[in-house]
């Protein structure tokens, strides 16, 4: 049905992920395989490398370029106010019961580069609720953590980001929150004066904490179902009883083993409460 | 009968709307491949296009989800914002990564995820619009054994897609609408 160099290829991907997590302890097993290999022929190409054998020779004598190639596989596009009517149902459907606790905790799971970590911010911010709330980001990759700690982001995008700001219903001038400087923007650091930011994996780590949010948007969608499962399971046992979590607009819990347990909120933004 | 060892998969763009339309609008409620569509739209686009389709169509047109399995008598539409990629065990896995060809989703990332897991059994069909993407993704199909058919490019609203296409393949199969609803009929039930 297909050729046999592809299904070499497929064989070879399979060795060295076991590879992988033998030398660096990064297991990517439970990643969709789809992805996986899409991300490795992409960097492949990049790095002009003819197979996986090529691409190995690098990859266990060089940690800069593993750590190169970890934030290639490991997707890393986000982007501010991604999906405005969600954030918009987070404002209105959710912020407001929030609003009802004392003192409120936050895991923003797979926080990559930090865009969407500072758009909750100054949406907690807007309802006056940053002040008492304490987010945790998370991610797998060191290096996008240090770029989310920091805050700075292209000004390419920031025409995008300030329409996609308003549409979410941005209730301040968006230029408030950041400077500019040379091409990049800042953005105020006070806005993450609450975020505790530290690596942690959810393909193996466990759960370290108790959340009335958790938001993890479009990162599952890199793992398989065991996998996911693995990780709703650990989404289960994060959230307070009455706690919310927010999928990315195309991920459902309607397969998992927890779904009877949630209910939606907002169907349409993927907006799911815990009902026990 | 239901057959999951094959798969449609129809890109287009600008016209691709109407053309893709045209053409379902021939298949029955209980047509036997399961059929990918993946359209280019604006970005952040919140427009309905499942409704659209599940309006006009017999076939059940749905959303793409995350992980959703392929069935016969649906039109999986890719949603916007995202690339669409097929699981050897024929589910879908969606993908936020980089713009392909300006694009997300874009129809090469389909087709060749496609072909990847369907082979020689993919139907890769490329309709009208003012884009490059999916001619390289068509070619793969092509190259895998599959079946790459390009709408006539005198009928194309735009045929900017459809040249891009029939160059790139130049083995492929140039039929207009009608022609293209009249082959998809004969695979049904096969």
């Amino acid at each position: 049905m297909k050729p046999e160099q592809d299904d070499l290829f497929e064989l070879e991907v399979e060795a060295l992920i076991k590879e992988i997590h033998t030398a660096y302890g990064y297991d990517f097993s439970g990643y969709a395989r789809a992805s996986v290999y899409r991300r490795i022929k992409r960097f492949l190409g990049q790095k002009h490398l003819q197979s996986i054998g090529d691409l190995r020779k690098f990859l266990f004598t060089d940690s800069f370029f593993f750590e190169n190639f970890l934030q290639e596989i490991t997707v890393n596009v986000t982007e501010m106010f991604r999906d405005p009517t969600f954030y918009k149902s987070l404002r209105e459907n959710v912020l407001p019961i929030l609003s009802t606790y004392p003192f409120i905790k936050v895991w923003d799971a797979g926080c990559s580069t930090g865009e969407e970590l500072f758009s909750l911010a100054i949406l907690l911010e807007e309802e006056g609720l940053l002040g008492r709330t304490k987010i945790y980001a998370t991610d797998i990759n060191q290096k996008v953590l240090r770029q989310a700690k920091d805050g700075i982001f292209s000004a390419t995008n920031m025409t995008a980001y300030t329409a996609a700001y308003y549409a979410a219903g941005g209730k301040r001038d968006f230029a408030e929150y950041y400077t500019s400087n040379y091409g990049s923007v800042k953005f105020n650091s006070s806005l993450v004066r609450n975020v505790v930011f530290y690596p942690h994996n959810l393909a193996t780590d466990s759960s370290f904490n108790e959340f009335h949010l958790i938001v993890c948007r479009n990162v599952l969608i890199y793992f398989n179902r065991t996998l996911q499962e693995r990780v709703y399971q650990l989404f289960d046992e994060s959230l307070v009883s009455l706690g919310y979590l927010a999928l990315g607009k195309k991920e459902t819990l309607a397969m998992s083993d927890i779904s009877n347990r949630y209910d939606f909120v907002d169907k349409n933004n993927r907006i799911y409460r815990k009902n026990s | 009968m239901h057959d999951t060892s094959r798969l449609i998969v129809i890109g287009g763009s600008w016209g691709g709307i109407q053309a893709s339309m045209k053409i379902l609008q021939a298949l029955p409620a209980d047509y036997s491949i399961p059929i990918v569509l993946v359209l280019h739209r604006l970005r952040n686009y919140e427009g309905n296009l499942q409704e659209l389709y599940e309006k006009k169509l017999a076939l059940k047109a749905v959303e793409i989800d995350d992980k959703a399995p392929l069935e016969a008598g649906h039109v999986y539409i890719a949603p916007a914002n995202y690339h669409v990629l097929l699981e050897k065990d024929h589910t879908f896995s969606l993908d936020d990564s980089e713009l392909e060809n300006y694009s997300r989703p874009s129809i090469d990332v389909t087709f060749t995820s496609a072909a990847d897991v369907f082979g020689k059994n993919t139907v890769g069909i490329l309709l009208s619009g003012a884009s490059k993407d999916g001619s390289s993704g068509l070619k793969y199909i092509f190259d895998q054994r599959g079946t790459a058919i390009v709408q006539h490019p005198g009928e194309a609203e735009i045929s900017t897609m459809p040249l891009a296409a029939i160059q790139s393949t130049p083995g492929c199969s140039i039929l207009n609408v009608e022609r293209i609803q009249a082959y998809l009929l004969t695979l049904h039930g096969h």
